[in-house]
């Protein structure tokens, strides 16, 4: 059967670094305190840029190092929850900006699960044969939906884009991205969102901590299981970059000792859908992680929403 | 299980997850102002809890516990 891999990955940050100490000014809080506590010391925030911008930005450089052209590329999809416009979606506005003429070309939105969700989305479109060469992005401009009044959000979140580029694998090779495992509890999606006209990201902090640390190790091993992974053999984990207690409580469960766990929010913060490929390109663009070594990616976040699979890493 | 029983245990809790003095536990303290627990700390002693006394605590009954002895007692009524 005809499956898919990642063949190159890109990512974009905007220039400008936030440090926990401008934070402080802020709002009451401390380097020390955002450090402990949540495990961030910079995030980068947009000046200008547009969450298309950054899309685009990372989609070119994940193109550029694919070997495959403008002209290969039949899909391109976004994950985002921070565009502010309805329409045109932001996968067509990527296209358009690298000459991507004709592409299926849609967004995505499950908040800071959604890469592993689009990832999967683009997996099952090239196994039905709607595409054979995929650009799927993570982006994010969060500090458009920030409170910069309120201290239990602000310190948490940056921007931020990345993208991999998807192609088909032949029926002799092996697939590189694992069967996903999805998921949602819609009984308590509101504690996280992002509600009304012109809104503030808003988050019950207990409920969401307690849901991430106790029920998604089991859902993460069990998207290893159906890659056919022990988790004994994954060479990293890159799971939603929230909070390093959260990744913490998720890697004490899931018995990965040999494992690189991304820890990229301590420089970038929580880009929310952006957070895993922004890891997974550094972790690849510093070789880090060996090519066809497996990787567990894990979603996780509004609505409540979670997605994850195990890819070979390109 | 007394309310000492309860207490002990909860103080062993606290210093594996959130480094406090097994000493400094008493009924009269205040998880965040006195033992300086906080939120997601005191998350992660729920979640210990309701694995050593096998008692269900939820979402909503977290932010009531202010104190070690409101969480002795919520224990103590469900075990």
């Amino acid at each position: 059967m005809t499956g898919s891999r990642i063949v190159a990955l890109g990512h974009y940050q905007p220039s400008r670094v936030v440090t926990n100490d401008e934070i402080a000014q802020l709002v009451e809080t401390s380097d020390e305190w955002i450090r402990d506590r949540v495990g961030i010391v910079n995030r980068r925030i947009a000046d200008g840029e547009t969450v298309t911008d950054m899309a685009a930005a990372a989609a070119g450089k994940a193109l550029a190092g694919s070997g495959l052209t403008a002209a290969d590329i039949d899909l391109v999809v976004v994950a985002t929850c921070t565009s502010v416009d309805r329409s045109p979606n932001v996968a067509s506005r990527v296209a358009a900006k690298l000459g991507i003429t004709s592409p299926g070309a849609f967004d995505l939105n499950t908040a800071c699960s959604g890469f592993a969700y689009a990832l999967g989305t683009v997996d099952h479109a090239v196994q039905a044969g709607a595409a054979r060469n995929a650009i799927v992005i993570g982006a994010e401009k969060l500090s458009d939906f920030t409170d910069w009044t309120d201290r239990s959000t602000c310190i948490i979140f940056g921007d931020g884009a990345g993208a991999a580029v998807v192609t088909a694998t032949g029926a002799d090779e092996p697939t590189g991205i694992g069967p996903v495992v999805w998921g949602s509890v819609p009984e308590r999606g509101d504690a996280v969102r992002i509600e009304g006209w012109r809104p503030y990201v808003r988050q019950e902090g207990q409920t969401v901590f307690r849901w991430a640390t106790t029920a998604l190790a089991p859902l993460a091993l069990q998207a290893c299981e159906r890659a056919g992974v022990a988790p004994s053999e994954l060479a990293a984990f890159v799971p939603h970059q929230a909070n390093t207690r959260i990744i913490d409580g998720i890697v004490k469960r899931l018995n990965i000792p040999q494992a690189i766990v991304a820890k990229d929010l301590v420089e970038s913060g929580n880009t929310s859908a952006a957070s895993i490929p922004l890891a997974l390109s550094k972790l690849v663009e510093r070789r880090e992680v060996p090519s066809g070594a497996p990787v567990l990616l894990f979603g996780f976040g509004g609505g409540l929403t979670y997605a994850g699979q195990v890819i070979r890493c390109p | 299980m007394t309310r000492d029983e309860i207490t002990t245990g909860l103080a062993e809790i606290l210093e594996e997850v959130a480094g406090v003095t097994p000493d400094d536990v008493a009924e009269g303290k205040s998880f965040t102002d006195d033992l300086d627990v906080d939120s997601l700390s005191m998350v992660e002693v729920v979640v210990a809890a309701e694995e050593k006394f096998g008692v269900k605590i939820p979402d909503n009954e977290v932010q009531n516990l202010k104190t070690v002895g409101d969480a002795v007692s919520y224990i103590e009524a469900q075990s």
